[in-house]
């Protein structure tokens, strides 16, 4: 998958407008598991939902393509882009409990997702969707197929979100903070299940989180946004180790960590400003403790500082 | 090194501030046409432990652990089904409401989110003068020169006292919760699930801000949380709750170096690091936590316990001394005792 320049604004009532998602360049190889990180308000869920077409009014996609598989995902009709969800790329969402629906058994919606997309009848998608519970790891999946969503803990139900998203056997799997909401033993389960999946099915992965630690233990690359944008791309190690953007190099100093002692934990001064009403220069210019009379003029361009470390920020122009 | 050593053996030797003595908590389950009592749900089930004056104990365990009951219960904002609770020495457990008022002024409570625990129709100053007003008898000239030194403590500018609770962010709304516990200067906050909500860069404000406050006023905490690398951050011992009991505590050190309980070890290696060169060995659990109102029988844990042999079903293991103030429940251990 190859997004590129996406732009994704929402009109507010009163004139504003959000640029919830600006500019936003983002591949995924196949095979790949990439990181998209940021804190609440930096636009990572806004960007998986564009690439769903997930997005309402007031929101607008405004600006960019998102090419999956070759094709442009913008420019399908409403008809043709529900053949893509599901079929090549599905998504799994933070809280199962709100994503599945309460009133039908979870047999009955992994089958539906089959007989719609694989043309199955009752009695084959029957078979495959016991086949699917049996993989995600449902010891007697021949009756959680006749059970409901409420019946099931929060990792069971996650567990039936995978079954459903990999039915199809997509090529991209968005998981939206698919742990978040799970304690840290049940995570643990379920991240090793989409690994399992993503190699067994031969899947790309796009991990969307805001955690530092599960995108340290799990992702190949790592983008970090922040105000709507990608402040700094890099392999995981290098941007572990070497984290060039303010930005990024703040999360990490403010995260206690259970190998290390630290008297005081660094933070970033001041909060995320709303979508609507950006600093004018650099998004991160009222945060950052580096800030130059530069970053308050204009926003810099992300910077490539060799073929897989990228960095918007004035101080890397030079290099 | 030394001295810091020393500074918490002196800190042991304290006194303690607030004591539990086998506390339970037990939830009915009602059932059937006539609501009779069908069964329980333990919450809390045999806790006991001390929390020393000026020292911060942390309290981790996974949803369902009854963590957030037992902060509960120690405020008696729920009642105890059984055990004692003591604060500064004086057995609060069956004192009435109109007994436990001069002592609910020094403990507080921080709750986790703070969209939820603040009342959305008053403002800022409503908010922190409320507490004031119901136990002090303060002037109203008074009353607002402390709504302003404590906007000011807890970081905020004296000009948001008139703004309300939906003009602010997460974990400003987190500082107002703080200033309002803080108001009539307790001895002892708990603070439940206090920074779970909030980015992490926000998070590392507000855990840096309690930390200040507790050197300034003295205070004492109980930490709860789910997030073990926050409680070890801020807390000078710590306890693991799993199913209503508590299976480990020790000075904080000792648990997240020398865990003596399968289960403090498990959770302890699931979670994730980001130092990327780091090698772990994580030690999966099987399975989900078993229902509190049907808990397995002996020891909680033995169900999803790696190490659990036919002794674990039959007994319930109960807390030992390890030494240096490491307690664990567990039957690997009591043999050597």
């Amino acid at each position: 998958m190859d997004v590129k320049d996406l732009k994704t604004y929402f009109y507010l009532d009163d004139q504003k407008v959000a640029r919830a998602v600006d500019d936003v360049d983002l591949t995924v190889n196949a095979g790949e598991t990439v990181a998209l990180v940021g804190e609440s308000g930096s636009g990572k869920s806004i960007t998986s939902l564009s690439i769903m077409q997930l997005i309402n009014k007031p929101g607008k996609i405004v600006d960019g393509t998102i090419s999956l598989l070759g094709q442009n995902l913008l420019n399908l009709s409403d008809k043709q882009m529900t053949k893509v969800r599901g079929n090549d790329v599905a998504m799994i969402f933070q809280e199962p409990m709100t994503a599945l629906n309460p009133v039908y058994t979870i047999g009955n919606q992994i089958s539906e997702v089959l007989r719609k997309h694989k043309k199955m009848n009752k009695k084959q998608a029957r078979r495959r969707a016991i086949e699917l519970l049996k993989m995600v790891g449902f010891p007697r999946a021949e009756d959680t197929f006749d059970e409901y969503p409420h019946q099931l803990s929060g990792g069971m139900r996650q567990r039936a979100m995978i079954a459903i998203a990999i039915s199809c056997e997509p090529k991209l799997l968005i998981a939206d903070e698919p742990t978040t909401a799970l304690d840290v033993t049940i995570q643990a389960q379920i991240i090793d299940l989409m690994n399992e999946m993503k190699e067994k099915l031969d899947m790309a992965l796009l991990l969307i989180t805001h955690d530092l630690g599960v995108v340290a233990e799990y992702a190949d690359r790592v983008l970090v946004m922040y105000g709507g944008q990608i402040v700094e791309e890099a392999p995981k190690k290098r941007l572990f180790k070497e984290s060039k953007h303010p930005y990024t190099s703040g999360l990490m100093e403010s995260l206690p960590s259970i190998y290390k002692e630290e008297e005081r934990l660094g933070t970033i001064r001041g909060t995320v400003p709303p979508a609507h009403s950006f600093p004018k220069g650099c998004r991160f210019s009222s945060r950052c403790p580096h800030a130059m009379d530069q970053c308050f003029e204009s926003n810099p361009d992300l910077i490539q500082l060799d073929h897989e470390h990228s960095v918007r920020c004035y101080l890397y122009t030079d290099e | 090194m030394a001295t810091v050593e020393e500074k918490k053996m002196t800190q042991t030797e304290q006194e303690s501030i607030v004591k539990v003595e086998n506390l339970k908590k037990y939830f009915p389950i009602k059932g059937g046409i006539l609501k009779r009592t069908i069964g329980h749900v333990k919450a809390v089930d045999g806790v006991t432990f001390d929390i020393k004056q000026g020292e911060t104990l942390g309290i981790v365990g996974e949803s369902g652990s009854g963590k957030s009951t037992l902060g509960r219960v120690i405020l008696k904002l729920l009642d105890s089904t059984e055990g004692n609770i003591f604060f500064e020495d004086q057995d609060i457990t069956k004192l009435n409401n109109k007994k436990m008022r001069p002592i609910r002024r020094d403990m507080q409570i921080v709750f986790q989110d703070p969209f939820a625990s603040l009342n959305t129709k008053m403002s800022i100053e409503q908010l922190i003068e409320e507490p004031l007003l119901i136990q002090t008898d303060l002037s109203k000239d008074e009353r607002k020169e402390k709504v302003n030194s404590l906007l000011k403590v807890v970081g905020l500018r004296p000009s948001d006292r008139l703004k309300y609770p939906h003009e602010f962010s997460g974990g400003q709304r987190q500082r107002i919760s703080i200033a309002r516990a803080l108001a009539i200067n307790p001895k002892f906050v708990i603070a439940d699930e206090a920074v779970s909500a909030l980015d992490v860069s926000i998070q590392a404000q507000v855990l840096n801000l309690m930390a200040d406050l507790q050197e300034e006023f003295g205070l004492t905490y109980l930490f709860i949380s789910h997030d073990l690398s926050v409680v070890k951050h801020i807390s000078d011992r710590v306890g693991v709750m799993y199913l209503g009991r508590l299976v480990e505590i020790a000075p904080k050190k000792a648990i997240y170096e020398e865990p003596l309980h399968p289960y403090t070890q498990a959770l302890l290696s699931s979670i994730p690091d980001t130092d990327v060169d780091r090698e772990r060995e994580v030690i999966k659990l099987e399975g989900d936590l078993p229902s509190p109102s049907n808990p397995p029988s002996g020891c909680a844990f033995r169900t999803r316990c790696p190490m659990a042999h036919e002794r674990c079903a039959v007994e319930r293991p109960e807390l030992i001394h390890k030494g240096d103030g490491h307690y664990v429940a567990c039957h690997l251990y009591d043999d050597e005792a």
